[in-house]
């Protein structure tokens, strides 16, 4: 019977033996194959820099076609290849190709990996007071489905029929039928092989983090202590377990109907002056599917930027959060409408307008939510003492688009008036700015915040304010003058305008887009520099930097495997007690308990600290 | 030493109310039924859409359905017997419910002979094409499901699964009656909407 004990004992102790047993680990398991939460959520991060970098030159050279068409691209024929021709055209299939890599690789891999992957797997655990995920080999596996997702992915891009071109939300039957279009063949099918691993990974990511919240949240970590960050990265990841699944239902319906001759998505198609055998199927019953998931994801990308910029302004302006509950309430309900306005992608499919109704009074509901995250913003920030770091400025930055994207939202989600919006440049303005930089900038805004705890090192914060301002400047100058092209009904994903008289004022627009859009892209070389940099040569960083009061400060200046070296911190209140009247510093770390604060305590928190102290 | 690290176990146990990896079982169970859930409404709208093919269904799936039930109750059976430390009855449970389940991979596959022989192929019309992705689908996470079976053998052989130990083939139980849960909602949704 001795045997079976111990064996009972090792399963259950597992989360209180790290500190004991400290064990040198190979340089392969420590920096690779490593389970620790804070190795896989660097590799996530540099994954999706990575991808950032590819997908924003993806942008660049399409947007260099659109507002220089008559540009000799020879100068990119060694990237490029045959991709441009002798004449110095860039070719309209790879043109498609690109819009739809961008498309992809911004939604999926920079903004859903690149920022979960990378903010959840860092601070789930550190900020509940856990030793490491609830599962570290499932965090490792999701990880590298992620890698294995990339490498496909990145391979497609080398194929000679081109990558996947019908658009990132790959719409049959154009994506359907091979012999649609050359970016419909092996890149198609690559893509859709990607987009399985891409899914497995979130799907164990997923799973990890709402265990972790529910299970592992330290002594005294009650849901109502959670920081904000950690209530949308939980939030955020019930969206994607319950939205990817039917990305997946989707996906293999279409793969059934390019691999097995299935009619799922297909009816009565003519091509090449040739009748296709598929009868019965719809292809409105693929866009039903992909946006029931498209439109969470939505939110997938931008919660977990909320999120951060609650915590960076919060800590910035030294001012408690504005509305706790209600930020956790907007989330909640954020949460819940994003699974019931999806057809408002789809007004223009020839829906029953009294359905098409609905979902628009649906939509535009979500705009009380929002409405209230903004108006909390705004009122933290209202008469705080303001630090204006890089990452409050990317924050601030994050709440300016997300109101001035959130605008355009309104008038989208309108069903009659989308009828005219449909697929133009003012739908593009309209989520670029309200989840495409905003979400970026949450990134960005996190990636300035947590970097001195994530490498121990401070980054330059010149550097950070020259970034934030060409940045800022620069995806405004972009951005809001496709809001006229698009209002003037230029469609998106066209390959060139020259053709129509009607858009020939708006070249020179066009091309003012695309020089700005060349500054921001540039700028973001110096992040690059400033962050690779520093993380080798830059100043040492104090264990808190930013005198901020969740648990993820009270680790060592590099948190070994484990986390804390000694026991786990008790948490005795909620993260956000900032500029406490009467309190000796303005911050007061979720460690430190009531008793010790008489001070500054409430009549309620006076009783919190007699009930703590008959506890010890 | 024991004594001190169960002592530590005990406190874990307060602080936590739920196994963490019995709980992300049950949410990879709620991404299956998302799937699940996805296909279904597919099949609904596409129903609406017109143009859809009526077929009986073969009652081989109702005799199917029964097996995978008996199969519930075997690992069930198993289950208990874990608990009492009969590990030899655990050993043939484990074997019995794989063998029933290899039985109703059989008797799947016996039923979409049926189907091809009303002249309803997985190529044609999508209410045909949906009988055999559910089906399949379904089989695919039942192979799944085989695999764990295979490791809570392995498990028991090694006497890792006893009454002190029940965690993995109390998971493996879960998994498997929501398998035959998720067959019967197959099969009743195909049946009543056909």
């Amino acid at each position: 019977m001795s045997i079976t004990d111990i064996q009972v004992t090792d399963e259950l102790v597992h989360d209180d033996d790290h500190n004991e047993e400290h064990h040198e680990q190979s340089f392969i398991f420590k920096y690779i194959f490593s389970t620790d939460h804070k190795t896989i959520a660097k590799q996530f991060l540099i994954t999706g820099i990575f991808w950032a970098i590819l997908g924003g030159g993806l942008s660049v050279i399409f947007r260099l076609q659109l507002g220089f068409p008559d540009m000799d691209m020879g100068f990119l024929q060694p990237f490029l290849g045959d991709w441009i021709s002798n004449s110095g055209k860039l070719d309209p299939e790879f043109y498609l190709a690109m819009i739809t890599m961008h498309g992809t690789i911004m939604v999926f891999f920079v903004l859903t990996a690149g920022l979960s992957g990378t903010f959840s797997n860092y601070l789930i655990p550190l900020q509940l007071g856990a030793r490491d995920m609830a599962s570290g080999f499932m965090n490792l596996l999701s990880y590298w489905f992620f890698f294995l997702s990339s490498v496909i992915m990145f391979i497609s891009m080398f194929l000679s029929t081109g990558p996947a071109s019908g658009g990132w939300t790959i719409y049959p039957p154009l994506s359907a039928l091979p012999q649609a279009m050359s970016g419909s063949g092996m890149g198609m099918t690559l893509w859709l092989v990607s987009m399985v691993f891409f899914i497995a990974s979130t799907l164990l990511g997923g799973i990890n983090y709402i265990t972790t919240v529910i299970n592992l949240r330290t002594e005294g970590m009650t849901f109502r202590r959670m920081p904000l960050t950690i209530w949308a990265f939980f939030i955020t990841a019930i969206l994607g377990l319950l939205s990817f699944p039917v990305l997946v239902a989707c996906v293999l319906l279409l793969v059934f109907d390019r691999s097995f001759g299935t009619s799922f998505y297909l009816s009565e198609i003519f091509i090449g002056g040739e009748a296709l055998p598929n009868l019965g199927g719809s292809p409105i019953l693929f866009q039903h599917l992909f946006w029931f998931l498209g439109h969470p994801e939505v939110y997938i990308v931008i919660l977990p930027a909320l999120g951060i910029t609650s915590e960076v302004i919060s800590t910035n302006s030294r001012k408690p959060i504005f509305g706790y509950t209600a930020m956790i309430g907007s989330i909640l309900a954020i949460a819940f409408l994003s699974f019931i306005v999806w057809a408002h992608h789809m007004f223009i499919t020839g829906m029953n307008p009294f359905l098409g109704s609905i979902f628009m009074f649906l939509t535009l509901i979500i705009a009380i939510p929002s409405a209230v995250k903004a108006f909390n913003y705004i009122t933290t920030l209202w008469k705080g003492n303001l630090v204006f770091t890089p990452a409050m400025l990317f924050s601030i930055g994050l709440v300016s688009f997300f109101i001035s994207g959130g605008l355009t939202g309104l008038f989208l989600g309108n069903a009659a008036i989308d009828i005219n919006l449909h697929d133009t440049y003012f739908v593009v303005a309209h989520f670029h700015l309200v989840m495409g930089s905003a979400a970026f900038f949450g990134l960005l805004a996190g990636v300035y915040h947590w970097f001195p705890k994530m490498f121990g090192r401070m980054m330059d914060e010149k550097l950070g304010y020259i970034h934030f301002w060409l940045t800022f400047v620069g995806v405004y100058l972009v951005f809001f003058p496709l809001h006229y092209i698009g209002i003037a009904g230029f469609p998106r994903r066209y390959y060139s305008f020259t053709n129509f008289d009607a858009f020939s004022s708006f070249v020179d627009l066009n091309s003012f887009v695309t020089v700005a859009a060349i500054i921001t892209f540039g700028a973001q070389f110096i992040f690059l520099f400033n962050f690779f940099y520093n993380i080798f040569k830059g100043k040492k960083a104090p264990s808190n930097p930013w005198n901020s009061n969740t648990l993820e400060w009270t680790t060592p200046r590099i948190p070994e495997h484990g986390n804390w070296p000694g026991d786990i911190p008790k948490v005795y209140r909620w993260p956000y007690d900032y500029s406490k009247p009467g309190a000796k510093d303005d911050f007061i770390p979720q460690t430190v308990p009531y008793h010790q604060t008489k001070e500054s305590n409430t009549d309620f928190e006076n009783e919190e600290s007699k009930k703590e102290q008959s506890a010890s | 030493m024991e004594n001190t690290a169960v002592i530590f176990a005990n406190r874990n146990i307060k602080i936590k109310s739920v196994n963490a990896k019995k709980f992300a079982l049950w949410l990879f169970i709620v991404s299956i039924c998302m799937l699940f859930a996805g296909l279904t409404s597919a099949y609904i709208v596409k129903k609406s859409d017109g143009r859809w093919l009526q077929f009986d269904m073969p009652d081989m799936f109702l005799y199917s359905t029964l097996v995978l039930v008996l199969s519930s109750v075997a690992m069930h059976w198993t289950y208990l017997k874990a608990k009492n430390n009969s590990l030899n009855a655990v050993k043939m449970g484990i074997t019995v419910t794989a063998g029933i389940a290899i039985v109703f991979f059989y008797m799947q596959y016996l039923s979409w002979t049926k189907l091809v022989a009303q002249d309803v192929f997985l190529v044609g019309n999508p209410s045909g094409s949906f009988v055999y992705i559910f089906s399949g689908l379904h089989l695919a996470h039942l192979i799944g499901g085989l695999v764990f079976l295979l490791v809570v053998f392995l498990d028991t052989m090694s006497y890792k699964v006893h009454s002190k130990s029940m965690l993995a083939i109390e998971m493996c139980t879960t998994y498997w009656h929501f398998l035959g849960g998720l067959w019967i909602y197959l099969y009743l949704f195909l049946v009543m909407n056909n």
